[in-house]
């Protein structure tokens, strides 16, 4: 579960400042697909980054699982980052030079997963996205949405409670789009897993089942979306 | 995260930056050659030197001209202001009666010696018979000097290892005649090689020093007409003999010099053991030297790596990012870029001992100098390139294992 209150991100820059996080507030239950819509600057990457633990806010309370993120150190924190969370990146941040597999090995080294154990769950991540014939290329030897699927399987690799994306479509065509949604969809529908993500486009935002906005870094609107689309349904007119 | 992968990791990057992985360890390949190939060539002195006094005759006193023998402070001037006379040698002969097995005068100087086409500048020494027993020498062909030879003043000569292989290549040099300095001497005997040591036989000719005195040696071997030498080998029967004969030397030597008790010696009574103490001093004193350079190389070279590694780290901002991201932990970070920096410091001790290794070989191949490859040097110079890769990689690494998660993704 995770539980904001009152987030705050404020950035010194000089003698401005800069409010990323102007008092957001939700509560997402386990198990939740939500997507998050607003302008660009809007604070929604800062607000996946503090999600994600990767950021710590500069003020308001942030619980997941019911323990307080400020109180965790270092090693707590990258345990967290670990295996609770699968961060899938907009820019992909794939290691260059480096096998689509060992891509996806990396988060179950760091976890301790070895030998064979651990390229096997690697295999299964990469089989799932669909590039079960791709492993042993380099990210520079895929296509976008190659690469993205890459980065998701290294997402998923651990097992993690929470899967969030920024803008997981944003540098794909919309047919690819679609079938990265579908992934989304079908993972969390059979593995029960909370899903974040961040979009700009409505239409892809209509495949969750709540819709989150921000604006100026405070939440505007926060609203169910009862008929999600089921991706891959012939595109209705906008 | 385990010590092999982190060993894949930095082999990886090194290899994506292969030229620069090469020129940063330079400085710690030159470092780790210069104290592999420094400690064979002082070791391998220390016992050329050391084989030398051995068989040269540990009971060996050499009167010198000049001051105390020291290669540091023996300067010209007062070598120049100070001669060993024959008539000291005969001195010695009357007065030093008991525990002398032989005593030789040497006198030599440096002629252009000629044979057929070949010809070249070489040692020429004035020798006795005796000589050949006091430095012992070994015989290859022939034979040596004879007290009849300086009896007649023959024009016979005695040639060393490497002297008569250039002159003659395969050829037997015994019974042909060589020109020395436009005098013709005839080839009696040919030494046996002693190598690559210090004051070795090989580069010389030995001739009767009667006969260089008559008909080579000139002027120059004259001061107020008398007859100097270079100095004077006495051959001692026991040890324990040594001092006894050293003090009698100098006290005989000192009188017919006509030096007051308080005057400075214009001489010096050496044994085989304060040469090699003087030598030692001298190697000493070059090993320090040397070695200061070696390790100021090691010190340049290891902040060489520590700045490469501080531009790699930056360069890869992004990537330390995204593994702390997906669950590193500050400590495994630091390990991976330490372990990188340590790859390639011991990289570079790796070719470092391999070229001083080589350095060292090719001194004691070519026979400029002998070495002693031990197996303490070569540990020593890994344990350099250890220590240096761990201490200037600790800095890097650190900063590596400090970047905040978020700004090292959002770093352009
Ligand atoms: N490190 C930083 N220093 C100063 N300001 C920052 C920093 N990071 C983000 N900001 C500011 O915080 C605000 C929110 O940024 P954020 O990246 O969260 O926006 P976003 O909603 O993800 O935008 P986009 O849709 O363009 O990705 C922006 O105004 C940005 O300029
Ligand atoms: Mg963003």
């Amino acid at each position: 579960m995770i539980h904001a209150e009152e987030l705050m991100k404020v950035y010194q820059m000089g003698d401005n400042e800069v409010r990323a996080l102007d008092g957001a507030s939700f509560t997402i239950e386990k198990g939740e697909m939500v997507s998050i819509m607003g302008p660009s600057g809007s604070g929604k990457s800062t607000l996946m980054s503090i999600i994600g633990c990767l950021d710590a806010p500069t003020g308001g309370k942030y619980l997941l699982d019911g323990v307080a993120v400020e109180n965790l150190d270092e090693t707590q924190l990258a345990e967290v980052r670990g295996r609770k969370i699968g961060f899938i990146f907009q820019q992909f941040n794939l290691l260059a030079r480096t096998s689509a597999l060992e891509n996806v090995m990396l988060p179950l080294t760091y976890a301790g997963v070895t030998g064979k154990e651990r390229e096997a769950r690697a295999m299964k991540a990469l089989e799932r996205v669909g590039l079960g014939d791709r492993t042993h290329h380099a990210p520079s030897e895929l296509s976008g949405g190659q690469q993205q699927r890459v980065a998701i399987a290294r997402a998923l690799v651990n097992e993690p409670a929470i899967l969030l994306a920024d803008e997981p479509t944003g540098a794909l065509d919309s047919k690819t789009g679609v079938e990265i949604m579908d992934l989304f969809q079908s993972l969390h529908r059979e593995s029960g897993q909370t899903v974040i993500l961040v979009t700009h486009d409505a239409y892809v935002a209509r495949h969750t089942e709540r819709i989150i906005r921000l604006s100026d870094g405070a939440i505007v609107s926060d609203e169910a979306n009862l008929n999600p689309i089921k991706a891959g349904t012939p595109r209705a007119e906008e | 995260m385990l010590f092999s992968e982190n060993i894949k990791i930095a082999i990886r990057a090194l290899r994506a930056n292969k030229m620069r992985s090469v020129l940063t360890i330079l400085g710690i390949v030159i470092g780790v050659a210069t104290v592999v190939a420094l400690l064979s060539i002082g070791e391998g002195a220390t016992a050329s030197i050391t084989s030398q006094i051995q068989s040269g005759g540990s009971n060996l006193l050499t009167v010198s001209p000049g001051k105390q023998q020291n290669m540091m402070s023996g300067t010209g001037q007062s070598r120049q202001a100070s001669h060993m006379y024959y008539d000291d040698y005969q001195l010695l002969e009357r007065g030093l009666a008991s525990n002398i097995s032989a005593m030789v005068p040497v006198y030599q100087s440096s002629y252009t010696v000629k044979f057929g086409g070949e010809s070249f500048n070489t040692n020429i020494v004035g020798v006795m018979e005796d000589h050949k027993d006091v430095r012992s020498f070994a015989i290859a062909e022939g034979r040596f000097i004879t007290d009849g030879d300086n009896k007649s003043q023959s024009l016979v000569a005695v040639l060393g290892d490497t002297v008569a292989r250039d002159l003659f290549g395969t050829l037997s040099p015994i019974g042909k005649t060589i020109s020395i300095n436009g005098v013709k001497f005839q080839v009696a005997g040919v030494l046996e090689s002693k190598g690559a040591s210090l004051g070795s036989p090989d580069d010389n000719i030995f001739i009767p020093i009667e006969t260089g005195y008559a008909k080579l040696f000139g002027e120059t071997a004259l001061y107020n007409g008398r007859k100097t030498v270079n100095n004077i080998l006495i051959s001692v029967e026991t040890t324990s003999a040594m001092d006894t004969v050293s003090a009698q030397a100098e006290y005989l030597i000192r009188r017919s010099h006509e030096l007051a008790p308080t005057d400075e010696l214009d001489f010096s009574v050496q044994s085989q053991a304060d040469t090699l103490e003087t030598l030692n001093s001298v190697t000493q004193t070059l090993t320090i030297f040397l070695g200061a350079i070696a390790g100021i190389s090691l010190l340049v070279g290891g902040i060489g790596i520590m700045n490469i590694m501080l531009v790699t780290v930056t360069e890869r901002t992004k990537e330390i990012g995204l593994r702390k991201a997906v669950g590193a932990t500050k400590n495994q970070i630091l390990t991976q870029f330490l372990i990188e920096t340590v790859t390639l410091s011991l990289l570079g001790g790796i070719l470092g001992i391999l070229l001083g290794v080589g350095i060292a070989l090719f001194f004691s191949v070519t026979g400029l100098i002998g070495s002693v490859i031990t197996a303490n040097s070569i540990l020593l110079a890994f344990f350099f390139a250890l220590v240096i890769g761990v201490f200037f990689g600790l800095y890097p690494a650190f900063r590596a294992a400090n970047l905040h998660p978020m700004v090292a993704l959002r770093y352009e």
